[in-house]
């Protein structure tokens, strides 16, 4: 049924004669229905990703919404929570941005609550990581590059355009440093999802290879069943290191948004 | 769920084909790509209309309020401190012109005293001097007058020693003038 020694688990996955789903390392980002939904012709499912999107929802509203519900001068642990997450994205906006940075504050808000809050839901065992979808990264990304072209270009018009003409330029310079600009400029969307959706690929894989390592030097006879608890030392090492990065890359995410607004309301640097 | 599914994505990986309908890497699946979507507009909708209509300004508010209060109860502080400060001015000012005053009231009450005992000190003296003046004169009228007996004793006596002596009358002229002799010597 299953040719074993194929795939992602090749290394040492290979000894064991079949490979449940329990040791494949990608069958945690399968995207299943579970509800199937079809409108207009297009399949609008509800899928475990879309189950856990509600879920990163939820959180974030029972954080922000439920826990400043008394609005606590002397603040309680939840509200003083929601609070550090505001002033954290506040300060963030403001000083890459400025202070008229401040009124995309609540897309990057948004964006980096919804970013850090897949990342961590996404490191408990079982649950599914919404930003491990480049589809869903690069809609976010898409967001973010659409929201300034248009802000830039109702805001400055053409002169939105200066973007891409640096000043200072020898006129014999200009058209390789306008190709160079627009290259770059084409290549923030791409870079900013897939460098997200990368990190959460690459960082679940590892987890799961160890998982699977770990299952298997049970599995095996004598001296391989004695080092089965190195590679779970290791899993508890990288879910840690898995923690710092769900962190970091939703700042990442939220910093260079704001770096790419920035540009929207200060074009021509 | 389907065991062929799993089979599919169990073998292929970033390998793409084989002959699974699935066989694709998972987030590379296309046929994932529209209910995703369709659902992250939607959820991500719901969640910055939630925070940019109530979560935002809410904790807007709350930090506001703070910050508001956290200035009011400063500025009453301070507002407190200058009262307390005038209040320390004032007292440190009382306590100065009730102390000036209670020297000034010393030194008059001093110098009151000083002069009243002065005059007394004067009169007595004046009279002390006056009584020293008459009892001096009473003591010279005395001598005076006791000077006068003493020539008169002493003649009486010279007399009376020349006649129990000589046993004659006495010559009153040659004693006068021996008594004149011994005053002037």
């Amino acid at each position: 049924m299953i040719s074993a020694p194929e795939g992602a688990i090749r290394q040492g996955l290979d000894t064991v004669a079949t490979p449940s789903k329990a040791i494949d390392p990608i069958h945690q980002f399968i995207v299943e229905p579970l509800a199937r939904i079809h409108l207009f012709g297009v399949d609008a499912s509800f899928t475990n990703a879309s189950l856990f999107m509600v879920v990163v929802l939820l959180a974030i509203t029972f954080l922000m919404i439920i826990g400043t519900a008394q609005k606590s001068l002397v603040p309680g642990r939840l509200q003083s929570a929601a609070e550090m997450s505001y002033e954290f994205v506040a300060n963030t906006v403001r000083s890459t941005a400025g202070q008229e940075g401040m009124k995309f504050f609540p897309l990057v808000f948004s964006l980096f609550m919804f970013v850090l809050f897949s990342n961590l839901i996404g490191i408990v065992p079982y649950t599914f990581t919404v930003t491990s979808q480049i589809v869903v990264t690069f809609a976010l990304a898409a967001l973010v590059i659409l929201t300034v072209i248009l802000y830039g270009t109702y805001k400055h018009g053409t002169h939105f355009l200066h973007l891409f003409v640096p000043s200072g330029v020898p006129m014999i310079l200009m058209p390789f440093i306008v190709l160079i600009e627009v290259i770059s400029f084409v290549s923030r969307p791409i870079s900013l999802s897939v460098r997200l959706f990368a990190n959460m690929l690459a960082g679940h894989i590892t987890l799961k290879v160890f998982g699977a390592f770990v299952a298997m030097l049970l599995g095996g006879t004598g001296a391989a069943a004695i080092l089965s608890p190195l590679p779970l030392a290791a899993i508890v090492a990288l879910t840690g290191f898995e923690i710092l990065v769900a962190f970091l890359q939703a700042y990442v995410f939220a910093i260079l948004t704001c770096v790419y607004l920035n540009d929207a309301l200060h074009p021509g640097h | 769920m389907a065991t062929t599914d799993q089979a599919g994505h169990a073998a292929g990986t970033e390998v793409p084909g084989g002959a699974h309908a699935k066989g694709t890497f998972p987030p590379f699946d296309a046929t994932s790509f529209a209910p995703q979507l369709i659902w992250l507009a939607l959820i991500f909708g719901a969640l910055y209309l939630l925070m940019s209509r109530l979560a935002l300004p809410r904790v807007e508010g709350i930090l506001e309020a703070r910050r508001g209060r956290i200035a009011g109860d400063l500025d009453d502080a301070s507002a407190m401190q200058d009262k307390a400060r005038a209040a320390g001015a004032a007292y440190d000012k009382t306590l100065a012109d009730a102390k000036a005053k209670a020297q000034a009231m010393a030194q008059q009450m001093r110098d009151q005293l000083a002069a009243e005992s002065d005059t007394k000190r004067k009169t007595l003296e004046s009279d002390l001097n006056v009584k020293l003046a008459d009892a001096e004169r009473t003591i010279g009228a005395n001598k005076a007058q006791a000077m006068t007996h003493v020539v008169e004793i002493a003649t009486e006596a010279a007399a009376d020693i020349v006649r129990q002596i000589t046993g004659k009358p006495v010559d009153a002229q040659a004693i006068a003038r021996a008594m004149a002799a011994t005053k002037t010597a």
